[in-house]
Formats: C-alpha cells, sequence, structure tokens
C-alpha cells in the first residue's frame, strides 16, 4: 500500500515528469521561468490548483461520469469544472487569505485552462484510479512540474550571465537548455516502476 | 439527451456557484472607491499617469498616489477626495502648456514654401518643414487639434498661442508637437522664454528677428541659478523662477511676462 503510493510519488514527480517527459504544460515552463521569483509563484499555483482539481475531477468521474456512462464527455466536463473551481477559489482565496492571493497573484487565472491540470485529471480517469489515489498522483505530477520549473528557470537566470552565441539567443537556447534538461530526467527511467 | 440535460445541470450549478461565493464571500470593494471615481472628471486622459480614472482610484486606495496627480481635478473635488482618503489636501500644483516660439510669419524667415496637408507632423516628414528655423513653431495647428479644451489658437501669421485660464495641463500637446517646442510649466511662473534653439547667435538671427539672441542681459538682472544658459539659449529654472521685471531688460523681448 505504502510502497504503490511512494512508487506512485517517484513516478509522477521525477520518471513521468509532466514538462520533460510528458510534454504537457509547456506555454508557461518556458513563459514564466526567466526569473527565479516568479517560477515560485507559478509552482506554487499549479500544486495548489492541480492537487484540488485532482480530488473534484476524480470525484466527479466516480460520482457523476461513470454512473452515467457519459465517459466520452470527460474533457468537456472537466475543462468547465476546473475552470469554475479556479474562479471560485480566487474569489475565496481573496477575501479569506489576501496574502496568500497576492503571492499566487496573476498565475491563479493564468492556469484555468492549462493542459497539464487538464492532462493529469485525464491520467487519473483513464487508469481509473481512486480518489485519493488521483489527489495523490496529481498533487505529486504538480511538485514534478514546480520542480522542472524552478530548475529550469534557475539554469535560465544564469544563462543571463553567460556569453550565447547570437543566433541562439532568446528562446532558441532556452529550447536547448530544457532540451538537455528532459534528457538528464530520462536517467530517472527505470527508478520506481 | 439524458448526458446533454446532466451537463447543462453541471454548468448551471458551477455558474450559481460562482455568483454565490463572489456575491456572499467576495472581497468587499471599499465604498471609497466609487465616491472617489465620481470626483475625478472621468475623461480617462492618463494624465495622472495610471491608465485611466480608475485604476488611479485603486492606486490612491493603495497609497501608491496622492490625490493631486490629476491635472483635470477641479480644487474642490481635490479637497473632497482629500477628505474622503483622510490625507491632507495639498496644493494641486497647476500647469499650464507655453508654446516656447514666437517667430510668426512677420518675423521668421521662410526658406521653402509647404504646400502640403495643413499639419505640422506632416510638414516636418516633407524635409522639415516651410520654416528655416529648425526649432520654430510651424503654426499648421496640429497641437490646437488634439487640445481636448480649446486652449491653443492658431494666430493669423501663423503661430500657436497657448491660451493659460483654457489650459488644464493634459501634455497632449506637447506630446503631439513635432518640432517639441510646447512646454508644461507652473501657471504661477512669472516669466518665460518664446524661444527655443539654443543654436548660435549668427545662425538664429539669419533665420528669424525674435530668437534669443543669448545676450546674459537677463541672467545678471536675476538672482543666481534662475535664468541658466543652453548654448545661445536662455532658460527659465522654473523650480526657483525669477520675478517678472526680468522680462523687461530683454532687448529683443523675448522673454514675456504670464498674463
Amino acid at each position: 500500500m505504502l510502497g504503490e503510493y511512494l512508487a506512485l510519488i517517484v513516478g509522477a514527480v521525477l520518471v513521468n515528469n509532466f514538462v520533460l517527459s510528458r510534454i504537457l504544460g509547456i506555454c508557461p515552463f518556458l513563459g514564466v521561468s526567466k526569473k527565479l521569483k516568479t517560477a515560485l509563484g507559478m509552482g506554487g499555483a499549479v500544486i495548489f490548483v492541480m492537487t484540488l482539481s485532482g480530488l473534484v475531477t476524480s470525484l466527479i468521474h466516480h460520482c457523476v461520469l461513470k454512473p452515467f456512462g457519459m465517459e466520452y464527455l470527460r474533457t468537456i466536463v472537466f475543462i468547465l469544472v476546473i475552470a469554475a473551481l479556479v474562479q471560485i477559489v480566487e474569489v475565496l482565496l481573496q477575501r479569506l487569505s489576501p496574502a496568500l492571493y497576492k503571492a499566487l497573484g496573476i498565475y491563479l487565472p493564468l492556469i484555468t485552462t492549462n493542459c497539464a491540470v487538464l492532462g493529469s485529471a485525464i491520467i487519473c480517469a483513464e487508469g481509473d484510479y481512486n480518489v485519493v489515489k488521483s489527489t495523490v498522483f496529481c498533487s505529486a505530477s504538480a511538485v514534478g512540474f514546480a520542480l522542472a520549473l524552478v530548475l529550469f528557470a534557475s539554469v535560465r537566470e544564469k544563462l543571463e550571465l553567460a556569453k550565447v552565441p547570437e543566433v541562439l539567443k532568446g528562446p532558441a537556447i532556452a529550447l536547448l537548455t530544457a532540451s538537455i534538461l528532459a534528457m538528464a530526467f530520462s536517467g530517472f527511467s527505470g527508478l520506481g516502476g | 439527451m439524458i448526458h446533454v440535460l446532466i451537463l447543462t445541470v453541471i454548468g448551471v450549478l458551477l455558474a450559481l456557484a460562482i455568483g454565490l461565493v463572489a456575491k456572499y464571500f467576495g472581497a468587499e470593494q471599499d465604498p471609497r472607491s466609487d465616491q472617489l471615481l465620481e470626483l475625478l472628471p472621468g475623461a480617462n486622459c492618463g494624465g495622472c499617469g495610471f491608465a485611466g480614472c480608475a485604476d488611479y482610484v485603486k492606486a490612491m486606495l493603495e497609497g501608491r498616489a496622492k490625490p493631486g496627480c490629476c491635472p483635470g481635478m477641479s480644487a474642490a473635488s481635490l479637497a473632497k477626495a482629500s477628505s474622503i482618503l483622510g490625507v491632507e489636501a495639498e496644493e494641486h500644483e497647476r500647469k499650464v502648456a507655453v508654446v516656447c516660439c514666437r517667430g510668426d510669419e512677420s518675423v521668421a524667415v521662410n526658406r521653402a514654401f509647404y504646400n502640403g496637408v495643413t499639419d505640422c507632423v506632416n510638414a516636418v516628414m516633407v524635409a522639415n518643414g516651410g520654416k528655416a528655423c529648425t526649432f520654430g513653431c510651424l503654426g499648421l495647428g496640429t497641437c490646437a487639434r488634439v487640445c481636448p479644451f480649446g486652449a491653443i489658437e492658431i494666430t493669423d501669421k501663423h503661430l500657436a498661442v497657448v491660451h493659460p485660464e483654457l489650459c488644464r495641463g493634459c501634455n497632449k500637446c506637447v506630446e503631439v508637437c513635432p518640432r517639441h517646442i510646447i512646454k508644461l510649466v507652473p501657471a504661477k511662473a512669472s516669466v518665460h522664454v518664446l524661444c527655443s534653439s539654443p543654436e548660435s547667435f549668427k545662425i538664429k538671427k539669419g533665420v528669424c528677428s525674435a530668437a534669443c539672441i543669448g545676450c546674459h542681459k537677463c541672467a545678471k538682472a536675476a538672482k543666481e541659478g534662475q535664468i541658466t544658459f543652453n548654448g545661445f539659449l536662455a532658460c527659465i529654472n522654473y523650480a526657483n523662477p525669477p520675478e517678472a521685471e526680468v522680462a523687461d531688460v530683454c532687448p529683443v523681448h523675448v522673454i514675456k511676462k504670464s498674463e
């Protein structure tokens, strides 16, 4: 039981890392990785939303979609639910914890339609994970996303000071760096099964 | 059919949930923001440095801006806004635009006859306009057309003149003038130099008989630091403006007293 969850977490964070191995959520990965500080903010917001959406979507999957045999509407329902959820969380956060709201700031609405969030929910539904397992899987995936984002941002911060050849400046060197990072992460394959 | 119904129900429920949460648990809006918004002109001119009146109100409530930044606000509204915010009412320094050139057709030389679209920006594009002095007012009225308050008049001799009593200091003419000769100055400053050319006396004299000749008489009449020189051009130090009497010593009458 414990071993199963450990394997699930290690698998989601390192082996099948959302960004570097499944190639999901590339837009924020490239967009908000210029500074370590914004990367941390985005990482925090993604962990928060993905855990919540994993819980809610798996509940919907088990209580609504499966009994009525409407799994084919999964994508639409999940997008709808995730977007609404983020909106509600945003409003509540603004009232209950203005400090956290300020820290997450613009990143919360940005991830309403993030494919990593939808992707994790769909993977859970596809594997027919139970509610606890999907929540754990989604939060672990989000941690993996945050880890990749933070690593990439710190590399990019160092790159600002490096002497980059003219042709590779900007997005080119960022993509090259991402690919090297992804190759490094492929070293984890086989770990945890 | 039932699937469509369920999907609709989910959608409606979610919409209701968002609406209810926003209504009952939403962050309370500061009641002062509506009052402040009413006091502002609502022209969204951007003169305060923020993106429109609503953004400026937000900045004021967060303490990022003072109530005196709006150029279009009347003194009474400003006092009210200050009392709403609970800050001390400060003197709002009124600024007005002034066209720093008095070279109309009777005194300035034209090196070419411009016969294009009646617009200064266009004229500058065509070989820098007809006027020989490159710091001179072209008098084609671009600034007058952009002024939202009708405060700029183009005289019969093709020179732009700002009527300070109508000017609200919105900075629009300053931005649009292709020669960059309109300046925003404190309304209480008593004198202005109506020339913008720092070029040498010889060049200036050849193109305009109303130019500042750089004789330094005004600087000697004023106190130290009140008038500085940029090349052959006298410049009023508006942080420490000289007395109006300085205008009397100018041999070419390029220093003008404010009305």
